[in-house]
């Protein structure tokens, strides 16, 4: 047997260090399960961003002055952490965006609208968050190309053997980690699929840079995006990396201040990457706090934090098992991050999720920005409970506790 | 069960929702609409019939899918509206309905429970005529009456 280094991670600890965790929600300790949408955060990281803005606070890059410089510098540091933590080649392909989403559409306005024309497909999938479904199918009827979606099974995986039915693909678009049914998706057999076809690839990450290492020269991917408020950090910062030859070869998305190298009357130079990307003022202490998340999460260990999670998926699939009135969607354990979306027989989720409100108790209900998927297994909506580092397995026991009332309510 | 949950899933709702009244399709309905809330995916469309006057609604049918909130409330207005004039109807303040309904709405699911008043306004819109008040034509753009 391999000697495990990895120490186990202690998620009770852990929670001492979310304030949020210190108030009481209807009189009960908060059993948050909705962190797919937004997870909590550390003080570690709001004390970076406190600390940056007391002590280190000036609008970066182009002051002279030792309080700019300093600013600067906590910047490009928070660059080089997401660089080192996606393993990308370069800090300069790491852009700064507000998040994934927008990093998803700088690569639709940048790059696919002036490449793409008729008679091109661009490839998405059923399971795709709306953030990596709707900029494509907009491109696709601006420019004339085609749009197309690889279907999911029953499991609600990707079918593979439907691929090459899909015509003269010249981008693929795929989500890393299903925000709605936690699949895991075959990434690196798609990115090898698109290659081989002269295809880009561009990869949604939010739902896995969180929970998992994510490495974009692993996963063969051309762009890959996050946003640091999936992954304890704060809200308002995402980046986009992309491969340097092709950012260089872009146009420029947001056009303002910061991303020229000169302006004239008659013409304008863009900078240098990533400055080409970034215009206007930084989200700069955003950027910081993003990078003290990254140091949070790396202190811990992403392996650690991937094995606790996938416990407690384990541990709430056995116990939702037990309910013979809960449809569970989604693929077995091995292969899904810690989401779990089900419906409970003859109750919407919206009633579902108040009631479990009342016991403190924290999910999810509606379409999770995934309307085409909820049409595909044929329901309005779902509920969907969503793990991280600071779950407790308790937490999972007072879910299915709710949901017995739930259904003791509406028998 | 705590007095919040009390409030919130008490009886009446629960049966409205059980048992709601004036549910069904209506064949030749005088006037009808759908109403979708994007945000839950709730579904209701409403079907009205007027008396031999022409303008007393004599009977509200509805069907559709959603939260108990929203079914229950809709199951409400079916009852509320019966014998009063389309314009008497259309001016109805929503506060009629929220009242009966009693329970306290967060702003997410206000649109739950006014979703079925909404609706039945639009479709009198498109029979009568009536006017949509201003607060409702924002309604009407967020809830996606058609």
């Amino acid at each position: 047997m391999a000697l495990t280094t990895q120490p186990k991670l202690d998620a009770q600890a852990i929670r001492a260090d979310f304030p949020i965790f210190e108030q009481e929600f209807h009189g009960k300790p908060l059993a948050f399960l909705d962190s797919a949408a937004s997870s909590q955060k550390p003080r570690q990281m709001l004390d970076a961003m406190t600390g940056f803005y007391e002590t280190s606070y000036a609008n970066v890059h182009r002051g002279v002055y030792q309080l700019a410089e300093r600013a600067t510098e906590a910047l490009e540091a928070a660059r080089e952490k997401v660089r080192a933590l996606l393993n990308a080649p370069s800090a300069r392909e790491v852009i700064f965006t507000r998040n994934a989403t927008e990093s998803i559409n700088l690569v639709a306005y940048a790059w696919a609208m002036n490449e793409l024309g008729p008679g091109d497909v661009i490839v998405a999938t059923e399971l795709e968050h709306h953030s990596n479904f709707v900029p494509w199918q907009y491109v696709a009827g601006r420019t004339g190309a085609e749009f197309r979606l690889i279907p999911l099974d029953e499991h609600g995986e990707l079918r593979l053997d439907a691929l090459d039915e899909l015509g003269d693909v010249k981008l693929v678009a795929v989500g890393l980690v299903s925000n709605s049914l936690g699949t895991v998706n075959p990434v690196e057999r798609l990115t090898a699929w698109a290659r081989e076809r002269g295809a880009l690839s561009v990869v949604d990450a939010a739902q896995a840079a969180p929970h998992r290492k994510v490495d974009v020269q692993a996963l063969g991917c051309d762009f890959l995006a996050v946003s640091a408020h999936t992954m304890c950090g704060p809200s308002g910062v995402g980046a986009l990396w992309g491969r340097a030859e092709l950012l260089e070869r872009m146009e420029p998305f947001l056009l303002g201040g910061h991303m020229i190298r000169s302006v004239g009357v008659d013409r304008t130079t863009w900078g240098e990457l990533p400055h080409k990307f970034e215009a206007g003022t930084a989200p700069m202490a955003e950027a910081v706090g993003f990078g003290a998340a990254i140091d949070y999460l790396e202190a811990v260990g992403f392996e650690a934090i991937e094995q606790h999670e996938h416990e407690l998926l384990s541990h709430a699939l056995d116990r939702l098992a037990e309910l013979p009135w809960v449809t569970a969607y989604g693929p077995p354990a091995d292969r899904r991050a810690g989401i779990v979306s089900f419906n409970v027989e003859g109750v919407h989720p919206h009633d579902v999720a108040q009631i479990l409100d009342l016991e403190g108790v924290a999910i999810r209900a509606g379409h999770h920005c995934c309307q085409p998927l909820m049409r595909k297994l044929g329901v309005a909506a779902t509920n969907r409970a969503s793990f991280y580092l600071y779950t407790l397995p308790e937490e999972v026991d007072r879910l299915v506790d709710g949901l017995r009332r739930v259904k003791q309510v509406f028998a | 069960m705590s007095a919040e949950f009390e409030q919130m899933y008490r009886e009446v709702i629960l049966d409205h929702y059980k048992n709601p009244r004036g549910h069904g399709e209506m064949e030749s309905a005088d006037a009808e609409a759908e109403g979708q809330n994007p945000l839950c995916g709730d579904e209701v469309s409403i079907f009205v019939r007027f008396g031999a006057d022409g303008d007393t609604i004599d009977e509200v049918r509805f069907h559709g899918r959603g939260c108990a909130i929203s079914q229950a409330a809709t199951s409400m207005l079916t009852e509320l509206v019966q014998g009063r004039s389309a314009a008497e109807v259309a001016a109805m303040p929503k506060d009629e309905l929220l009242d009966e309904v009693g329970i306290p709405l967060t702003p997410v699911r206000l649109k739950c429970a006014l979703l079925g008043l909404g609706t039945l306004k639009v479709a009198l819109h498109k029979a009568k005529g009536t006017p949509l008040p201003a607060e409702w034509q924002g309604m009407a753009n967020e809830l996606e009456l058609r």
